[in-house]
């Protein structure tokens, strides 16, 4: 179990190796980089934010898309609750730990002690691995004199892609993906930059919550 | 400003998770709620490739950034690692600009 944790958590070095390069060529300092990395920690939400404020957009509507982008958490959370039991200062420091991979890895087993324990290594291990990796990657960027160079500026949409591609799996999220793109360009030229995302987000909810169920 | 940004982001997403451990499950095992949570990133992802693909400002362009966004929609579809999709869109831009 350990090896599974500790192979997720080195593949998520090298998500976090793009991240540190990306944000550092968005424009933020080293211990912003790090910053988020540490506090944050929810891959989607980080890129989400550096993207936003690399291109142009107010640092409040990458917030606003971060924060966003975090719900899906607090519905993992709602279900490791029960597996985790945790009260007190413990809880305060699983939540930092709840995300995708260790959502995955512990409610995948059938045993609760196993769950239990593959949420706590995968949590951990890949918390050390992504900020290791962020600082590795901030700090290469940062020795380049023009980041641009390399193209870097051009990537955060590559890596919203390959972080939105497991999930298009079906048929309503694809035409919803598509949907949403589509809205945000017709957005952009009538609204600052950054507010299409929050269009969108206000639209796809209430398609979610209003919308017939399919 | 940015800092600012970054911290209230940042405890936003801890809030997010904290909540989800300690409020009652009831609260948020809503059917609607489990149905429009996981939406949210799909519709944002994609609006951010969007964005941050066709637009400069308030403008709609195509540029470098558009040949990029193709390169990694074929990795991706190769079902390259992330990395690798990262490496040849950014590649892809440099290549480009030097043209």
């Amino acid at each position: 179990m350990i090896r599974d944790a500790l192979s997720i958590a080195i593949a998520s070095g090298a998500y976090s190796l793009s991240f540190g390069a990306i944000a550092t060529t968005s424009g933020l300092s080293l211990l912003q980089v790090m910053s988020l990395s540490l506090l944050m920690f929810t891959g989607a939400s980080q890129f989400a934010l550096v993207g936003i404020v690399g291109s142009g957009g107010s640092v409040w509507a990458g917030a606003a898309t971060a924060a966003l982008l975090g719900t899906r958490n607090a519905l993992y959370a709602v279900r490791l609750s029960s597996l985790l039991k945790v009260s007190g200062l413990r809880r305060f420091g699983a939540a930092q730990f709840v995300i995708d991979e260790s959502t995955a890895m512990a409610i995948a087993r059938d045993d609760e002690n196993d769950g239990r324990f593959a949420f706590w290594a995968t949590g951990l291990l890949l918390f050390a691995f992504w900020n290791l990796g962020t600082l590795i990657g901030a700090l290469a960027t940062t020795a380049l004199s023009d980041p641009r160079v390399l193209g870097l500026d051009a990537a955060p949409p590559a890596a919203y892609l390959a972080l939105l591609a497991p999930r298009l799996r079906a048929r309503e999220p694809l035409a919803i993906a598509l949907a949403a793109g589509l809205v945000a360009l017709i957005c952009i030229p009538f609204v600052p930059a950054g507010i299409p995302l929050l269009i969108v987000a206000a639209l796809v909810a209430l398609y979610g919550l209003f919308g017939k169920s399919a | 400003m940015i800092w600012a940004g970054l911290l209230v982001a940042s405890a936003a997403c801890y809030g997010l998770k904290l909540a989800g451990l300690s409020l009652p499950a009831r609260w948020l095992q809503d059917a609607r709620i489990q149905r429009t949570v996981p939406l949210l990133p799909v519709a944002l992802l994609a609006a951010l490739i969007a964005t941050q693909t066709f637009s400069l400002g308030q403008h709609l362009v195509v540029d470098v950034r558009a040949a990029a966004l193709g390169v990694a929609v074929i990795a991706v579809l190769l079902r390259a690692p992330f990395l690798v999709v990262i490496v040849a869109a950014a590649a892809t831009a440099a290549l480009l600009r030097l043209l």
